[in-house]
């Protein structure tokens, strides 16, 4: 690995910025995602940074199963976010639609609409376990050979 | 001066959750206000119809994460309301205590939420940090942060034990000491009463014509409180104060939510001391016998209504949901009115909006005119219809195309 590579990579993973994205969550779980931020639970330690718009950041948070009108933002959101990105599913509705499965207008979670990386499971899931998802991400991507 | 149209959302910095607003500007000054719901919608009331009593309690539960007791608490109400059971005085008491917290959670959220709206990040994170001690108690009562699955049908799923008892008055003082220190900075604070005061104004008529409910009303004068108008759970066995303030601005919805907390915190400590024991809840049939039942509930963002129709079967036949949001959000548009463009964020945040709640399917008619709803052909033949008397006519195209495949 070049030396340039290997400097890209280290600020990428020591520095994530995050876009969260309600894709018709109940909102506890962005409730949850709020809360991994602020003094108890901390994620910027990590690094992390919330950002306000899809050109800046490298990990969509999403949270929601998917609705009708949301689809086609999703995947707006999506492609305007810069190469190499990564999403997660936070909850159990984004990962499979959760309580939600059936209803008319949802799908059955973000990976029927985009491609995910991660998924947290939990109903809502614990701000804990969101830092343990975003950190898992994080190492998977040290490890992987470029 | 021109006039420019912007945009807002449904993904944008300053909202938490996927909605579109598009305000007409002039200058710095907002001309119009709308907004577009309906990006939230999930088809809850439908989903309920097809699901039994006890599963609906956990979706309605979900249609909202901030103000889940409440919705969970209306529908039970009224199913149990139509089933005719008597719930016990116990398990009143635990819903009570529960809702109270949740309150205490959701006021807490919000001081934060309009900290950060107003550039003042430092509150977001004090505020959230304290908000942790009674999430901390929500977990340890109910198993989860949020959500808590507390109600069933005829009562609550679980008691409260002592040492619980112990845990929720060291919470309490806790909560209490840093609430106070709060108001003391609303009170004293130069730039956060000078950054809220006469932003987000909404005069009292106003309120009332326009039907604003919780704390916005309350803001504006109202003493409109269903825990006070029509008492449910075991609010008819507590004192509190419905806090009220003529400020009629976005400072005094803050301070009506403060002096709220503090009724909060008072109201736990009477409940857990003059809670009766004996058990917690009565067995509920699996099939609810044919009526309707109309229940209201004070969320912490003001009223929450529920209407349930059951036709014997083990599902409702209808489940109906007014929240607090929709009332509310009409007077959004009238805050805003002539007013700058930066105080929007804030105005907004100030009703505290829930969209998740608020994204039912509406279909307003018009009393005296025939119903114009329209099935899916009929808008196809018409829209066919209007295109062609404009001079626009596909059908040869489309006929192409058809035989083409
Ligand atoms: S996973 Fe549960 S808590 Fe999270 S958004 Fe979905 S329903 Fe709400």
């Amino acid at each position: 690995m070049r030396i340039k590579d290997k400097i890209v990579k280290w600020s990428r993973i020591k520095s994530p910025w995050m876009l969260h994205f309600n894709t018709g969550a109940c909102n506890a779980c962005d409730i949850e995602i709020v809360a991994a931020l602020t003094p108890r639970y901390d994620m910027e330690r990590f690094g992390v940074m919330l950002k306000g718009t899809p050109r800046h950041a490298d990990i969509l948070l999403c949270s929601g199963p998917v609705t009708g009108q949301i689809k086609d933002r999703l995947k707006r959101i999506y492609d305007q976010m810069p190469q190499p990105k990564f999403v997660i599913a936070v909850g159990s509705c984004a990962c499979s639609g959760g309580v939600f499965n059936g209803c008319y207008n949802v799908e059955s979670g973000i990976d029927s609409v985009i491609p995910v990386s991660a998924y947290i499971p939990g109903c809502p899931a614990a701000p804990t376990a969101i830092i343990d998802g975003v950190v898992k991400l994080l190492a998977s991507l040290e490890q992987r050979e470029e | 001066m021109r006039k420019v149209v912007i945009p807002i959302g449904p993904q944008h910095p300053a909202l938490k959750e996927p909605e579109s607003f598009s305000v007409t500007l002039s200058g710095e000054r907002i001309m119009a206000f709308s907004a577009r719901l309906g990006y939230n919608h999930r088809g809850i009331e439908k989903a309920c119809e097809e699901r039994t009593y006890i599963q609906d309690v956990y979706l309605v539960e979900r249609i909202c994460g901030i103000c889940s007791h409440a919705h969970s608490t209306a529908f039970v109400q009224a199913v149990e309301e139509i089933a005719g059971l008597s719930v016990p005085e116990r398990a009143l008491y635990i819903r009570t205590i529960i809702a109270e917290l949740e309150r205490i959670h959701s006021h807490l959220l919000w001081l934060g939420v309009a900290g950060h709206e107003i550039g003042f990040d430092t509150l977001l994170m004090y505020t959230w940090r304290d908000r942790e001690v009674v999430m901390d108690i929500l977990a340890e009562l109910t198993g989860n942060r949020v959500n808590y699955g507390i109600n069933t049908i005829g009562g609550v799923r679980r008691n409260i034990d002592a040492s619980e008892i112990s845990d929720i008055l060291k919470a309490m003082d806790i909560l209490e000491e840093r609430t106070k220190y709060y108001i003391q900075l609303a009170k004293e604070e130069t730039t956060l009463i000078k950054r809220l005061s006469c932003v987000g104004i909404l005069s009292h008529e106003d309120a009332l014509s326009l039907g604003a409910v919780g704390p916005t009303a309350r803001a504006s004068g109202i003493p409109r409180d269903t825990r006070k108008d029509d008492p449910y759970a075991a609010y008819d066995k507590l004192e509190f104060k419905v806090i009220t303030d003529d400020h009629c601005d976005v400072y005094g919805r803050t301070l009506v939510r403060l002096g709220e907390l503090m009724e909060s915190y008072k109201m736990i400590r009477q409940a857990l001391k003059e809670m009766p024991t004996g058990p917690i809840s009565v067995k509920a049939p699996r099939k609810i016998p044919a009526g309707e039942a109309f229940s209201r509930y004070e969320a912490p963002r003001g009223e929450d209504v529920h209407y349930v129709k059951a036709d014997g079967t083990d599902r409702p036949e209808r489940v109906k949901v007014r929240a607090p949001t929709l009332a509310n959000l009409q007077t959004v548009a009238k805050m805003l009115e002539d007013r700058q463009l930066a105080d929007l964020p804030i105005v907004i945040a100030a009703i505290d909006p829930c969209f998740s709640c608020t994204d039912r399917l509406i279909s307003l008619r018009e009393p005296k005119k025939p119903d114009k709803t329209l099935a899916w052909e009929d808008l196809r033949a018409y829209s066919i219809e209007w295109y062609r008397a404009r001079g626009i006519d596909f059908t040869k195209v489309n006929r192409k195309i058809s035989r083409r495949n």
